[in-house]
């Protein structure tokens, strides 16, 4: 591994996944406590239809896909809000649209063609350095407006009705959340892509969640977390030489079914009886 | 009696097509306990969010301190239903209470001392002040109730709203909740809902029964049209045709 640090790809990865973990921990906590994966799930998916738009109208690929998927969110928040009981089956419908739209732009775009493979699982191993720099920024952004509506949000999250009362505006705060929940994503998408980021969205928070006695401390863990998978996998790639976006998921995935099952009460009580 | 705090005039609301509330008139006033009693189902935790602001009315007016509720919400104390509260978020017991501190466009500024004193007087208020650091999904039923007062309680309100506070909590804690109320009741208005009869103790002065229309009753009896009303349907006929109010046992040595 050492001598796999003196490669500057190999420092861009890990810078990366240090810069994804910081977005995948904050965001990922309120994903997960707000119980909206499934809708996150749905921006990062129809976001592919920006790229597909980037691409065939020859527009700056951040514009494309950040533009389309902050659109895509803001239709998503007001669904939710207005119609909640079919909010469900609109995400899903917009989630396999905008993939359509993506697949069908970049059909008819001549000449050039994006691996969809790359897109789902993304290339940590070649991330520019101009990529670090934007995720810098974003996590910048993200880490500004959490801290300022920290309070607020956590209202949000643990009684939406009762911050209503309080005259909290929750509209706005939840479109908020939802337009950061698209830029983090989309902005991992190219480095990391769209599974892992939802990998790294929702298994450090939901492992971290019953450790923590604060959304903070769950922020923190999650990111400690999602570093951990991140630079876990990263080497086991590297050693046994297998796609490193897969590995990390799979690294996520065992420690989450560990921890479930860790939980459970029959395994509990088995681990109580071998200590006596 | 004194002034009215809230105001109900000819409410009508449905959900989609489905008429929830209609013709409801309803007056509160300070210093009273009302209790609205009602089936599942029956409306009377919509008509509390509409009281709160939460939910617009189809029709009619709603006025609270003679304002549109959403403006003066913050003026009212809310203990919801914590049934429906996520046992898993991770929260202490002074985080939530001081929730009921919270004011629009506060920013970057946290709770300040002041909020914090206010949290942890109403604590111990409630014999909930050693378990502050606790998380909130730790306790049992009746502990969090005792924080979810707490919360209502903590900006000072001037009418105090309960949705079914008796739904999670064993008989023990409900004598105990009803007494904590009726200390409460001195300084403050309060309006207790629930589909449970039960909860009509001496401590409520006035009831009303809610299933879609509601019927007001001054008092604190408990008639036979309200058994009617909250354990078998549609009562509505029945009340219509002009049943009389028969009052069941009262304790006159009370």
């Amino acid at each position: 591994m050492l001598e796999a640090l003196q490669l500057e790809f190999m420092r861009n990865a890990l810078m990366a996944a240090f810069l994804t973990g910081i977005a995948c921990g904050v965001i990922g906590t309120f994903v997960v406590v707000n119980r909206i994966v499934f809708l996150s799930g749905g921006i990062a998916h129809a976001a592919y239809g920006g790229i597909g738009l980037a691409f065939f109208f020859g527009l700056p690929y951040a514009v494309g896909t950040l533009g389309f998927a902050l659109l895509v969110a803001l239709v998503m928040a007001t669904v939710t809000l207005r119609a909640r009981h079919r909010s469900d089956t609109i995400i899903g419908v917009l989630w396999a649209v905008g993939m359509a739209l993506g697949v069908i732009l970049l059909d008819l775009t001549p000449g050039y063609n994006v691996d969809l493979m790359s897109f789902l699982f993304g290339s940590i191993l070649a991330v520019p350095t101009s990529d670090l720099w934007l995720m810098l920024v974003l996590d910048g952004v993200i880490l500004l407006a959490v801290t300022f509506f920290y309070t607020d949000l956590l209202a949000l999250s643990y009684d939406e009705d009762f911050a209503q009362i309080r005259g909290i505006r929750v509209e706005f705060l939840y479109f908020l959340l939802l337009a950061m929940v698209a830029l983090s994503v989309v902005m991992m998408i190219r480095v990391v892509g769209l599974i892992l980021v939802i990998a790294l969205l929702t298994i450090p928070p939901y492992i971290a969640e019953r450790h923590c006695g604060s959304l903070k401390t769950m922020m923190f863990l999650s990111f400690v977390l999602s570093c951990f998978f991140s630079t876990t996998g990263l080497w086991l790639s590297y050693t046994l030489n297998l796609t490193s976006g897969a590995t990390i998921i799979m690294v996520a995935g065992i420690c989450f079914f560990i921890s479930v099952l860790l939980e459970l009460p029959q395994t509990r009580k088995m681990l109580s009886l071998r200590k006596r | 009696m004194s002034n009215p705090i809230i105001d109900v005039q000819d409410l009508w609301f449905s959900y989609d097509t489905i008429p929830v509330l209609r013709e409801v008139d309803l007056t509160v006033h300070e210093g009273d306990f009302l209790a609205l009693l009602g089936p599942n189902g029956g409306g009377k935790t919509t008509l509390l969010k509409i009281m709160l602001g939460l939910l617009k009315p189809e029709r009619g007016t709603v006025r609270v301190f003679g304002e549109f509720p959403a403006k003066v919400s913050h003026r009212i104390g809310y203990v919801p239903q914590h049934l429906s509260f996520n046992q898993s978020f991770p929260i202490s017991v002074l985080d939530v209470v001081l929730m009921g501190r919270l004011r629009p466009g506060r920013g970057w500024s946290r709770y300040n001392r002041k909020d914090r004193i206010a949290a942890q007087k109403r604590l111990e208020q409630m014999e909930m002040l050693e378990y502050q650091n606790r998380r909130v999904g730790d306790l049992s039923g009746g502990q969090a109730q005792r924080v979810f007062i707490a919360r209502a309680l903590v900006d000072e309100p001037e009418v105090l709203f309960l949705d079914e506070p008796t739904a999670s909590v064993d008989t023990k804690h409900q004598t105990d909740l009803f007494d904590i109320l009726k200390e409460l009741n001195e300084t403050v208005t309060i309006i207790v809902v629930s589909h449970d009869v039960g909860i009509v103790s001496t401590h409520v002065k006035s009831v009303a029964c809610v299933n879609q229309r509601i019927f007001v009753h001054h008092g604190a009896e408990i008639t036979e049209d309200m058994l009617e009303m909250a354990y078998q349907c549609c009562p509505v006929e029945l009340v219509a045709h002009g049943l009389p109010h028969r009052v069941l046992q009262k304790h006159e040595d009370e």
